[in-house]
């Protein structure tokens, strides 16, 4: 997920091994679930964090979670 | 930062009346319903006493009194922050902390543009089979994005009572009003829905069908704006405009309030004096009690700006956006954007920025902020602040096309922030490796006006625990201190043997202050502060600002007035020191003014923020080590600062 460009979308597939179970549960209470597509809206001056469109809200992920969350390009 | 409430007062001990607990997602609008549902009845926890500071008002439903308690913002019942921590205490029926009194019935707040999300917490908080009634927030938003949505079809899909408030507006409850009056009448589902993510996921879609939910357009207004506002050059050069103007405004526009709230202190105090026979009465009343509180007071113009401007940061959803622009320069000091957020809260009081630091998810870095928001340049600096600067450059003085006033003020601020960030990343390192890593998460609300009523109660709890603090802490220290300076009493006789003139006002105050037990021990503490260029008037000034550091500048008033009572400010730059090496040096010349400025950049004066520390952290260690830390960094500054200014003045 970290490398969407502005303006991609892409579907979740699912989170990496690296991901605690409370993380996860979180990322899910977010709206970030497997199946959920997410947009990137635009990164901050400085590279980090990012602004992703999920679940019809914005919210700011840094480089480091965003990695951990595996997505698809959707087209 | 939660941005709304902080203050001193008790929670009303409510017992025996239905309590409506408001639950909801951060931005979902709690605050902006609960400060329009309660009005400026609102009571704020105590610092110290109540479990967590909750947020409690009572309102007049039904010609019964209910109260209304605003929980946390959670996005979740399964919590990772200590605030969320507090809202799964407070709805565990099972669990009786102290002081949590579980809810009679919950509000719960659903943002009708982000409904699919807010859907889960509901999802949650239905198995806790406490009586629900939703409430659908932003649904003007919903309808102006073209998104869709069936009220009444949603409530038969969720099982509970389903009203609208648009924004919280006043004359927009009367349908959740009505609701709150009939709290047995609400419907509730048969079976509660599962929490397993598979089954919340089909629940939540399930309800979304049924209720005929069209997604809104992506707000047009808050893209065009965050394009602006952060964008890579222009969007920093607006953060950076915005900071300055901020403290720009609190100075120029405060000022003529300011004049005014001493003019009329002045001439209380004048009439206070002409017209109490008793001498000594006389004077305990216009110096201690009108001269103490007034010279205090004037502040309350500053105060009320500060936290208009804050409340309309936080209002617009501006704050969210700066978290973001922050965040990755609150990287290095190993914090996140909303340290930032805490930290600029610190900006009005140490209390709520160390209050907001709730809404981090880690332990180590809401250690590392508070240790660290205690240096922010909080609004009890600014008295001290501004009468320094007053004697160190006159109104009129310029560098460049900004005024010297406004200049050394910002240096100050920006200093505060600088050595708060530095702290704050030591501390994260001395802590290292005693807690798991967090997610790091932060939702970007839509732009939006913010409500006055919401303003205006935050300036409104603010202000008044404001003059709460005067009125106690402020008051009882500048009495205490009239005392200490008046006494003993001196007879005319011994004056007399002293070459005193006794004919003469001025000169028998000044031999009384000279010899009361004040300066005794303001002499006592001499060895301490010499090397600062501080005398015993100072260093009571000092003592007394270890209590609040506004009752400095009362303290200072007190000294200089009972010298020349006609123009204590005048006076206060007269002074000259009275004895050793330095004896005949204006007291307050720059480089003890200087010393001045930077020793209460790092001193923690404040009772207050010690004890809300102490609360927060749950021990007396860390109040203790920040009180310890901040008096030898701002012996060590102040020496410094007194150095360089001496040198180049």
């Amino acid at each position: 997920m970290a490398d969407l460009v502005r303006g991609q979308r892409a579907r979740v597939v699912g989170y990496g091994d690296e991901v605690a179970t409370s993380t996860a549960r979180r990322l899910f209470d977010l709206g970030i679930a497997p199946g959920a597509e997410v947009a990137m809206v635009r990164r901050a001056p400085l590279r980090d964090p990012v602004i992703f469109r999920v679940a019809d809200y914005e919210i700011a992920l840094r480089n480091v979670e965003s990695r951990c969350i595996h997505v698809e390009l959707v087209t | 930062m939660t941005g709304h409430h902080h203050g001193g007062g008790s929670v009303a001990n409510a017992a025996g009346l239905r309590r409506f607990a408001i639950v909801g997602s951060p931005n979902s609008g709690k605050t902006t319903l609960f400060n329009a549902l309660t009005g400026l009845r609102a009571k704020t926890g105590n610092y110290p006493g109540v479990t967590v500071s909750r947020f409690e008002g009572t309102m007049r439903v039904d010609h019964q009194t209910v109260v209304v308690e605003d929980l946390p913002g959670t996005y979740s019942l399964d919590p990772i922050s200590p605030d969320e921590q507090i809202v799964v205490d407070v709805l565990d029926t099972a669990h009786h902390a102290e002081g949590a009194e579980t809810p009679d019935a919950l509000l719960v707040l659903l943002d009708a543009t982000t409904l699919r999300r807010s859907l889960g917490l509901l999802a949650q908080l239905l198995q806790t089979e406490l009586p629900i009634c939703v409430v659908l927030t932003f649904t003007d938003d919903l309808a102006r994005r073209h998104g869709r949505l069936d009220t009444a079809a949603l409530s038969r899909a969720l099982g509970v009572p389903v009203v609208t408030v648009a924004n919280g507006q006043r004359n927009a409850l009367s349908a959740l009003r009505g609701a709150m009056s009939d709290v047995d009448s609400w419907s509730s589902p048969v079976v509660p829905p599962a929490t397993g993510t598979a089954e919340v996921t089909a629940w939540v879609q399930s309800v979304l069908t049924a209720a005929d939910y069209a997604v809104p357009d992506v707000d047009a207004r808050t893209r065009r704006v965050d394009a602006v506002l952060l964008h890579p050059v222009l969007g920093t050069a607006v953060f950076a405009l915005t900071m300055f103007a901020f403290f720009q405004t609190i100075f120029t526009v405060a000022a003529p309030l300011q004049g005014y709230v001493e003019q009329f202190f002045g001439w209380l105090g004048e009439l206070v004096a002409a017209r109490v026979p008793i001498g000594w009465l006389s004077a305990f009343l216009s110096e201690a009690v009108i001269g103490g509180v007034g010279g205090v007071l004037v502040f309350l113009p500053q105060i009320m700006l500060l936290f208009v401007l804050i409340a309309f940061l936080e209002g617009t959803g501006y704050m969210a956006r700066a978290a973001f622009l922050m965040d990755r320069l609150m990287a290095p000091a190993g914090l996140e954007g909303r340290a930032f957020v805490a930290l600029l809260s610190s900006v009005a009081c140490a209390i709520p920025g160390i209050m907001a630091t709730r809404s981090l998810p880690s332990a180590r870095d809401r250690l590392a902020t508070i240790m660290g928001a205690p240096l922010v340049t909080c609004s009890a600096r600014l008295p001290v602040y501004i009468l320094l600067i007053g004697m160190l450059f006159d109104s009129g003085h310029r560098i460049g096309p900004f005024s010297a006033q406004g200049l050394v003020m910002f240096a100050l601020y920006l200093f505060g922030a600088l050595s708060a960030m530095t702290v704050a990343a030591v501390f994260k390192r001395l802590t290292a490796g005693s807690a798991p890593a967090l997610p790091f998460y932060m939702e970007m609300p839509p732009y939006q006006i913010p409500r006055l009523h919401s303003v205006a109660a935050a300036v409104a709890t603010a202000a008044s625990a404001f003059l709460r603090k005067v009125t106690s802490i402020i008051l009882a220290t500048t009495v205490v201190l009239w005392v200490l300076l008046n006494l003993p009493a001196r007879d005319a006789a011994e004056m007399t043997r002293a070459g005193v003139d006794t004919s003469d006002d001025a000169a028998v105050a000044a031999f009384v202050i000279d010899h009361s037990y004040a300066a005794a021990v303001g002499r006592a503490v001499q060895p301490v502060f010499e090397p600062l260029g501080f005398d015993w008037r100072i260093n009571i000034g000092i003592l007394s600002s270890l209590a609040a550091r506004e009752v400095f500048v009362a303290t200072l008033g007190q000294v200089a007035a009972a010298q020349n009572p006609d123009d204590p400010r005048d006076s206060l730059s007269q002074m000259r020191v009275e004895s050793g090496p330095d004896a005949g040096r204006v007291l307050f010349d720059p480089p003890t003014i200087a010393a001045l400025l930077v020793f209460f950049i790092y001193a923690l004066q404040c009772m207050s923020t010690v004890a809300v520390m102490r609360r927060e952290t749950g021990s007396w260690r860390w109040p203790v080590t920040a009180f310890v830390y901040m008096f030898i960094l701002a012996w060590l500054m102040a020496f410094l600062a007194r150095t360089v200014v001496a040198a180049i003045w």
